[in-house]
This record gives structure tokens, C-alpha cells and sequence, in this order.
């Protein structure tokens, strides 16, 4: 990088130390200390944030939030793949309009498409209406596990099939025919070398849903109701109800923690050596 | 020799037009068959059709004398070197090479053994374990060729495998393939524009343009013996002259009448006399048959590429004797030097 390069990248660095570090390091103390931090001569250090967060009780809601994040990357990736291979055999003049209509919802605010599944799924709502009208009766769809599963899906698929398209649509085809040439059928060559090959956007995928899912709050609030903590609503909770910033903080920095270990994870089984781009870490 | 390994008989391929009209070829075993031609004349189509990943609009495909037209790729006891060639990125060359024996179940000790050969053949022995970007061009493309090679194909195709090479590795490369072909004995068809890398390496050329093949012979007869206009122009230089053919071993062109070797012409057809620049000879204007000043002489290493101007036509003139422009010179050539042709196979 020259030093015109480096000029031009200052403002970017001054962004991201006032609204990524900033705050980071703010939680950070907030999180080791007791009550106000904004009187120096007061300040008060302690772990004792960090010991109650190893509580049983909040040991098991995070438990909780990673198995509910977990469950939403499978299934986002079980579904997500056939969709994201589906998109990239499709002719490519009418490939870029599918993946608009499938992006399409992106552009609308989560909370208003969360919403949207609470009219779909709600006792009064469109299932339980049709169902009643074939005299069958209501089912309890809204406020359990499966609707937030459900809303999740819905919400983090596109941020998995898009990793994975792009990782499939950048494939030198004549892979794929080498593969055949040497003998390999569709599901060989599929196994072989398509999958392989798309790894890279698998990974991002799921790192692009599983961080989402297991902080999110709105999801769990809306779609689960108020019946189980998860981490993402004891956060908001403890910021917003209790008041409790110090311990709130806490909360956060592991699941910063959490989310980092399993990313550094997952980086290892990135078997893509020339860095892609699909992976977008 | 002997055996047509492969057949087209009529094969056509339509994609928006066609790009492939009425192919008929045969491959004989242990043959290096090469289509030349220029670029988008549609050798690479051939040799996809061949390949089995594209489907003839029309023809028939045969292989040891059976119909393979609806035989997928991977059924196929054919191999290809891709143009550039593929490898799995992936992978590193151990399992490239291996790729084939493994989908067919060999067992470990005799996939080692067969890797090591092949790696030996292609002479990088020790690679096993590098990565396919840790090689240079050359050597991905030597890899190419083992990883098809292992699988023992009956027939390889090559689509302009040393075309991403530099020169210098490229004149190697042929004769290692040449050697190559010779010494695990396997049908090659072979694809390239160059029709220098053509007539060195090959048994059989096949000269083709838009979709049609305009002449099949060993690389001399292509050279000497063009068939029309096409060939003679695009293997080597030539001078294409219009002429009349007054009788059997007799034609005119450039204002005087010469003795010739063909026949077999209607009387005073309108015909194209093809003048090989290296058969013309340079001799004092007094003794040449035909008169002309030099207009202009390039030195090209081994000989000098001379233009003269003969009034109606400008004839090119290969001697390794320099003249100066200006000279007047004469030029000679034999009636063996002079090849006629007909103009209605004149396609371009
Ligand atoms: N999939 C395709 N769809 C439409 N047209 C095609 C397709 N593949 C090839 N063509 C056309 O068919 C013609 C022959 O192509 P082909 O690739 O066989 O040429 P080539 O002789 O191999 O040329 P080159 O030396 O440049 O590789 C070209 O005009 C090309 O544009
Ligand atoms: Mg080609």
C-alpha cells in the first residue's frame, strides 16, 4: 500500500474506532465493574459479573440460545443448499431475477417480517383461520421453540444461500466436466468436487446465520413470547427492564466470545487456499 | 494402425446457427489425429462432441463400431485434456491423478504405483504432494496429461493443451508429447490453430474452417498437395494466383504458359495456381520465367522473406539469398512446384 493508499483508508479507521472499538472497549468496562462508569474516582472493579453469568440458571439459557441457533443454521443450510444449487443452474437470463425475488424480502425490515409470521402463525391467524374453516380445530402455533425456529429460517436463509450461490456460481465449470470425463457420475462428481469446492460459502453460511441467530432478540421476543430467556432477550432485559448495564455487559462479551470461538472454528475447516472471496471473513 | 477406433458420420451441431455441417471423419487406433483450423471453426465442438459434453444436432458418433451419441462422459473409455486444463484446485497431484482410479474402486497400493508411473512419464517425479498453484503452466499441464493418461483411455483428446505456453517450452512440449503418444500407444486427437504444431506432430491432419472439414491427409500431402485455397493459405505462406488451365499439364497465369503436373481440368477452366514461396527460386531477370522488381526483403533468421512485384501480382520469395529492393530480378520454379486448384472449393 503506497502512501496516498493509506491516507485515503484514514477515515475508514477513524469510523471504526469510534463506532467498532469504542464501544467494544465501553461494554468491555462495563462489564468488570460495578455500577457507573462515569466517575472516574469512583470506579470500582470486580468479576462478579462474569461469575453470575456461569450461574446454572443463565449457563442454561445459553445453552438454550445456541442449541435454537444451532437448529436455525442446520436447517437454513439443508434448505439453503438445494436453493443456492437450483439458483446457479438456472439459464443466465433469468438467473438474476430469481435471486431478486429471493432477496426481495430483505429490503423489508426484520421486524416487520417477523411480524408477519406472528399474523401467519397466531391463534386468530391465516392457519388456524383455515383450519377452522375445514372444521378442524385451532392449533397452538405461535410462542414455542418452533415458531422461533421458524422465524429464523425465515429471516437468515437468503444469508445463507448467498455465500453458497456465489461460491457455486464462481466453479470453473470445466471442473465439473473434468470430473465426468474421469469417470465420475452426477452424484460422484457432486460429492467429489461440486461440494468441496463450495465449502467456502457453506462456512461463510453458516457463520452469516449462526450469529444472527443465537443474539438475535426481536425473533425470540415476538415469536416466542415471553415464556424462556434466550440470550439475545437477557441482554435486552437486563439493559432495558432491570437496568442492569454491568452484568448486561457481561452477557455480552461472552457471546462475543462464544460467537468468536465457534467462527475461529469453523475458519479451520475453510479447505478454500486462495481465499475466494466467497468466504467473506 | 488399422482399426477406425472412432467414426463421425454426418455429424451436425446447431446452436443458434451451425456451427458444425456434416462432419465425416474416422480415427484410427494409435493414430495422432489433429483438427486444425482457425479460431471458431469449430474443432473444439468436435472435440466436446467426441467427449460427450455436448449431443450432435445430427450424425452419428461411433466407437469400436458402436453408436455412443446418448453415452454420457463418464461412460465413455475417453479421456480429456482440457484447453486449460482443470485440475481440482482442491486436491493436491497425488489425488488429482488418483481421481480416476478411486472412482473405480483400485485398490491403494496399486493407485500409488500407477501415480508414481504416471508422475515419471510426465517427468515430475516427487510432486505428489505440492499444490496445483504452486505450478508453473507447463507443469499443470504435464499433470493434466497424467491424470487423463492413468486411467488408460483408449482415446485421449486434447484441446490446445500447450497453448497457454511460451515458445520455447512449447517446441519441448511437442516432442514430449510426440514421445508420449509413441510409448503408451494411445489414440491422441489433438486440437490446435497452429498449424507449424500440426504438421510436426501429427499422422493425419484435418484442415477445417466454419464448420465444414476442407481437407484430411498427412501433414506433406496437406502441405504440398492443398486442396483448395483454404488449406493452401492457411498451412504456410503461399502465393494464390488466378490462372487458366489450357489442357491437361499446361496452364496459364501471370501472362506466360507453364508446363504443370496436374490434369484431369475442363479445357480453359478458370483456375488458382498456388506458388510455395520457398519453391520459388531468385535468378538473374534475364534467365527467370517471370520478371519483377523487389519491393521488400525482411531477414527471418534462417532465410530472407522477399516481396517482388511482378506488374499484376505481388509474389512472396523465400531464398537465403539476400536482394536489395529495388533489384530487378527473375524468379524460376519447377512444374512440380506449380499446384492447381479448382476455384468452386475456394470457401472463405
Ligand atoms: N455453447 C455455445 N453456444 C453458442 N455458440 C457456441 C457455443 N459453443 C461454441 N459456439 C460457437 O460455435 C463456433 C465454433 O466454436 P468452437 O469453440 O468449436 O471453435 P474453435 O474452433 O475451438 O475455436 P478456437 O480456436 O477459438 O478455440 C463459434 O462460432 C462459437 O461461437
Ligand atoms: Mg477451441
Amino acid at each position: 500500500m503506497n502512501k496516498k493508499q493509506k491516507f485515503f483508508a484514514y477515515p475508514y479507521v477513524i469510523w471504526m474506532f469510534i463506532f467498532i472499538v469504542l464501544p467494544i472497549v465501553l461494554v468491555f468496562l462495563y462489564s468488570i465493574t460495578t455500577k457507573e462508569v462515569n466517575n472516574i474516582k469512583t470506579i470500582n472493579f470486580t468479576l462478579n459479573n462474569y461469575k453470575l453469568f456461569f450461574d446454572p440458571l443463565y449457563i442454561g439459557v445459553t445453552i438454550r440460545s445456541i442449541n435454537l441457533a444451532l437448529v436455525s443454521t442446520i436447517l437454513c443450510l439443508v434448505l439453503g443448499y438445494p436453493i443456492a444449487y437450483i439458483i446457479s443452474k438456472i439459464h443466465s437470463k433469468h438467473r438474476n431475477t430469481v435471486l431478486l425475488l429471493f432477496i426481495l424480502p430483505m429490503w423489508m425490515n426484520m421486524l416487520l417480517r417477523t411480524y408477519a409470521w406472528m399474523t401467519i402463525l397466531g391463534n386468530n391467524g391465516i392457519i388456524n383461520n383455515f383450519l377452522n374453516m375445514l372444521g378442524l380445530p385451532s392449533i397452538r402455533l405461535l410462542y414455542n421453540n418452533s415458531s422461533i425456529i421458524i422465524g429464523m429460517v425465515y429471516n437468515f436463509l437468503p444469508f445463507m444461500v448467498l455465500p453458497i450461490y456465489t461460491a457455486l456460481s464462481k466453479m470453473d465449470q470445466h471442473l465439473v466436466e473434468a470430473s465426468h470425463d474421469l469417470g465420475a457420475d452426477n452424484r460422484t462428481t457432486f460429492l467429489k468436487v461440486i461440494l468441496p469446492l463450495s465449502l467456502p460459502g457453506v462456512i461463510s453460511g453458516i457463520i452469516m446465520v449462526f450469529m444472527p441467530a443465537v443474539s438475535s432478540f426481536v425473533i425470540p421476543r415476538l415469536l416466542g413470547g415471553n415464556r424462556s430467556l434466550y440470550i439475545g432477550t437477557l441482554i435486552e432485559n437486563l439493559f432495558l427492564v432491570t437496568g442492569d448495564w454491568n452484568f448486561g455487559s457481561a452477557v455480552a462479551i461472552m457471546m462475543m466470545l462464544i460467537i468468536l470461538v465457534s467462527m475461529s472454528i469453523l475458519n479451520r475447516f475453510d479447505v478454500d487456499k486462495e481465499g475466494s472471496g466467497s468466504n467473506l471473513w | 494402425m488399422g482399426n477406425k477406433i472412432i467414426e463421425l458420420k454426418n455429424i451436425s451441431k446447431d446452436y443458434d446457427v451451425r456451427v458444425l455441417n456434416k462432419i465425416n471423419l474416422y480415427v484410427n487406433e494409435n493414430e495422432f489425429l489433429t483438427l486444425l483450423g482457425p479460431s471458431g471453426c469449430g474443432k473444439t465442438t468436435t472435440l466436446r462432441i467426441l467427449g460427450g459434453f455436448e449431443y450432435p444436432t445430427e450424425g452419428d458418433l461411433f466407437f469400436d463400431g458402436k453408436n455412443i451419441n446418448n453415452v454420457p462422459p463418464y461412460k465413455r473409455q475417453i479421456n480429456t485434456v482440457f484447453q486449460k486444463y482443470a485440475l481440482f484446485p482442491h486436491l493436491n497431484i497425488y489425488e488429482n491423478i488418483a481421481f480416476g482410479l478411486r472412482i473405480k474402486k483400485t485398490g491403494d497400493g496399486i493407485i500409488k504405483e500407477e501415480v508414481k508411473r504416471m508422475l515419471k512419464l510426465v517427468n515430475l517425479e516427487g510432486f505428489e504432494n505440492r499444490e496445483i498453484d504452486s505450478l508453473s503452466g507447463g507443469q499443470q499441464q504435464r499433470i493434466a496429461i497424467a491424470r487423463a493418461l492413468v486411467n488408460k483411455p483408449k482415446v485421449l483428446l486434447l484441446d490446445e493443451p500447450l497453448g497457454a505456453l511460451d515458445l520455447k517450452l512449447r517446441k519441448e512440449m511437442q516432442l514430449e508429447l510426440k514421445h508420449m503418444q509413441r510409448e503408451v500407444g494411445i489414440t491422441f486427437v489433438y486440437v490446435t490453430h497452429d498449424q507449424e504444431e500440426a504438421l510436426t506432430m501429427s499422422d493425419t491432419v484435418v484442415v477445417m474452417n466454419n464448420g465444414e472439414i476442407q481437407q484430411i491427409g498427412t501433414p506433406v500431402d496437406i502441405y504440398n498437395e492443398p486442396e483448395n485455397a483454404f488449406v493452401a493459405d492457411f498451412i504456410g505462406e503461399s502465393n494464390i494466383i488466378d490462372g487458366i488451365m489450357n489442357e491437361d499439364y499446361l496452364v496459364t497465369f501471370l501472362g506466360r504458359t507453364f508446363k504443370c503436373v496436374d490434369y484431369g481440368f475442363p479445357r480453359n477452366e478458370n483456375i488458382h495456381v498456388v506458388l510455395r514461396p520457398e519453391d520459388i527460386v531468385m535468378v538473374p531477370e534475364n534467365e527467370g520465367y517471370i520478371k519483377g522488381t523487389v519491393t521488400s526483403t525482411i531477414f527471418k533468421g534462417v532465410h530472407y522473406e522477399m516481396i517482388v512485384n511482378v506488374g499484376t501480382f505481388e509474389i512472396l520469395v523465400q531464398s537465403t539469398y539476400q536482394s536489395s529492393v529495388d533489384d530487378r530480378v527473375g524468379l524460376k520454379f519447377t512444374p512440380d512446384d506449380i499446384h492447381i486448384m479448382s476455384k468452386e472449393t475456394w470457401s472463405e
